[in-house]
């Protein structure tokens, strides 16, 4: 546990370092095309130092806001707020944040923040209606648990910053293709120098791109999903709340529609939920369902 | 000369260690039995409350709801350490594990918008009382060796450092502990 804690921190400090070398090297590719000499290097650090902040203290925020998650009120949603409330009784951690993500089809939940004292839990309103208490009862101590970790700072850092990259280089890779043609035959002289340059790092770009796509992926890695559910059951004393849970979410199969590439790792289950059995298999963010119900129920009956 | 210097002080230093050890386990196991308090007197404020719901609903079930009331008022009034309170926490939940049965021959008390709020509350604070006691227990545990093993059973014997006692459940439901192995 300790352990994981600590290979969590060093993680997030490793992709902070990555990301701002990285965005300081384009920085300075960018500057020499250009021609606006040690400007841009300045400006790419400082732009790096404020996303890394960013990241760090409002990532949490942005990733709540990007999912549509609104504050849970105490009235309204008095069960989830018990369920949280004996949970934290069981775990020691403090009272997190809880967000409703107004979705009546796709049952899922996910959590952020940069440590316990600053973390958020959201479920969308369809896992409120379809879960029993004890099934809700699971899926929170699974979300609780990836708060004791430390899961949640680097999944949270991950989210903005290789987020960001992931789609920028998207958008810049596309303009050039499309833009590209156009420009070309405006005017021949442009494309010198500075042509040269932007084509290197669209190349660069499209090299990083699936590596930090890998990176994503990282963030949820098998690993890390069984572990959460594996407290979450030893939270609960009752695997079997956490295992059916996973059934219900798997079975349903509405996409969730404030979802996206850059926050799908978050999620509990995936909530995208693309088709093709081998490649999902090979590229999904997350671990076989059936095979992580299957764990939580060998739990249930070694006990 | 210097070699007694030498055992005297680690002696000294052993002793503040054990003995300042000892003060933190005991400190530790009072604020989890508080934490479990908090929640047994939530329990005891919902109980009236349930008890009046139900009258309205249950006119053949004077003597049930009698019970409840009776066992909410001896879990009050049980003094006497961790062991006596959980006797008497227990008969309070089992009165309440028979109410609630009684309450599914009832469907519109099992309706009733104030029931069902009730019920979560009251299911709610069950949890808690387990999770509570769980914590407890662990805590009770920690102190109980603590006065036993070699050689911190002679500090805790002559600053009169004695065992505490669990919180035991009897209820047939209670769940069995997980084991999990990383």
């Amino acid at each position: 546990m300790y352990e994981q804690i600590a290979q969590n921190k060093r993680n997030s400090v490793f992709l902070i370092v990555f990301f701002t070398a990285l965005v300081v090297v384009l920085g300075y590719l960018i500057g020499e095309a250009m021609g606006w000499g040690y400007g841009a290097l300045i400006l790419a650090f400082i732009l790096a130092a404020a996303m890394a902040l960013f990241g760090y203290f409002g990532g949490d925020k942005m990733v709540l806001a990007v999912s549509r998650a609104q504050p849970a009120s105490r009235e309204r949603h008095a069960q989830l707020y018990n369920i949280t409330e004996e949970l934290t009784i069981a775990s020691g951690l403090p009272m997190p944040r809880l967000y409703i993500i107004p979705d009546d089809n796709a049952p899922n939940a996910f959590a952020a923040g940069r440590n316990p004292r600053h973390a958020s839990v959201a479920v969308t309103t369809a896992l409120l209606d379809r879960l029993n208490r004890q099934e809700l009862q699971g899926v929170i101590a699974h979300e609780l648990s990836h708060v004791g970790n430390y899961d949640i700072l680097f999944a949270t850092l991950v989210g903005i910053l290789v987020g960001t990259v992931v789609i920028l280089a998207d958008f810049f890779l596309r303009s050039l293709i499309w833009g590209g043609g156009r420009r070309r035959g405006r005017s021949a002289s442009s494309s010198g120098k500075g042509g040269a340059i932007l084509m290197l790092i669209a190349v660069v770009l499209a090299i990083l791109a699936p590596i930090f796509a890998k990176l994503i992926q990282l963030a949820t890695s098998r690993q890390r999903e069984y572990l959460a559910d594996a407290s979450a059951a030893k939270m609960t004393r009752y695997p079997e709340g956490l295992a059916s849970a996973l059934e219900k979410i798997a079975v349903s199969p509405a996409k969730l529609e404030s979802a996206n590439r850059g926050t799908a790792h978050f999620y509990i289950v995936n909530p995208l939920k693309v088709g093709g059995r081998k490649r999902s298999q090979l590229w999904s963010t997350h671990p076989d369902v059936a095979e992580r119900v299957k764990r939580l129920r060998a739990l249930a009956s070694s006990a | 000369m210097w070699i007694l210097v030498i055992i005297l002080a680690v002696l000294i230093v052993a002793f503040v260690t054990i003995y300042n050890s000892l003060v933190r386990l005991r400190q530790r196991v009072k604020n989890a039995w508080s934490q479990i308090d908090v929640q047994l007197k939530r329990r005891y404020d919902l109980i009236p409350n349930l008890v009046e719901t139900c009258k309205g609903y249950m006119k053949h079930e004077r003597e049930l709801l009698e019970s409840v009331t009776r066992a909410r008022a001896e879990a009050i009034a049980a003094k006497g350490g961790a062991a006596e309170q959980a006797k008497a926490e227990n008969a309070l939940s089992s009165t309440l594990r028979s109410l609630f049965a009684v309450v599914e021959n009832y469907p519109d008390l099992k309706a009733n918008q104030n029931l069902l709020a009730l019920q979560e509350e009251l299911t709610s604070t069950e949890n808690r009382i387990a999770f509570a006691r769980q914590h407890y227990n662990d805590q009770v545990m920690k102190l109980n060796t603590k006065t036993e093993v070699f050689p911190s059973n002679i500090i805790a014997g002559v600053f009169n450092f004695t065992r505490e006692e669990f919180f035991e459940v009897d209820s047939p439901e209670e769940r069995k502990a997980v084991k999990v192995s990383f």
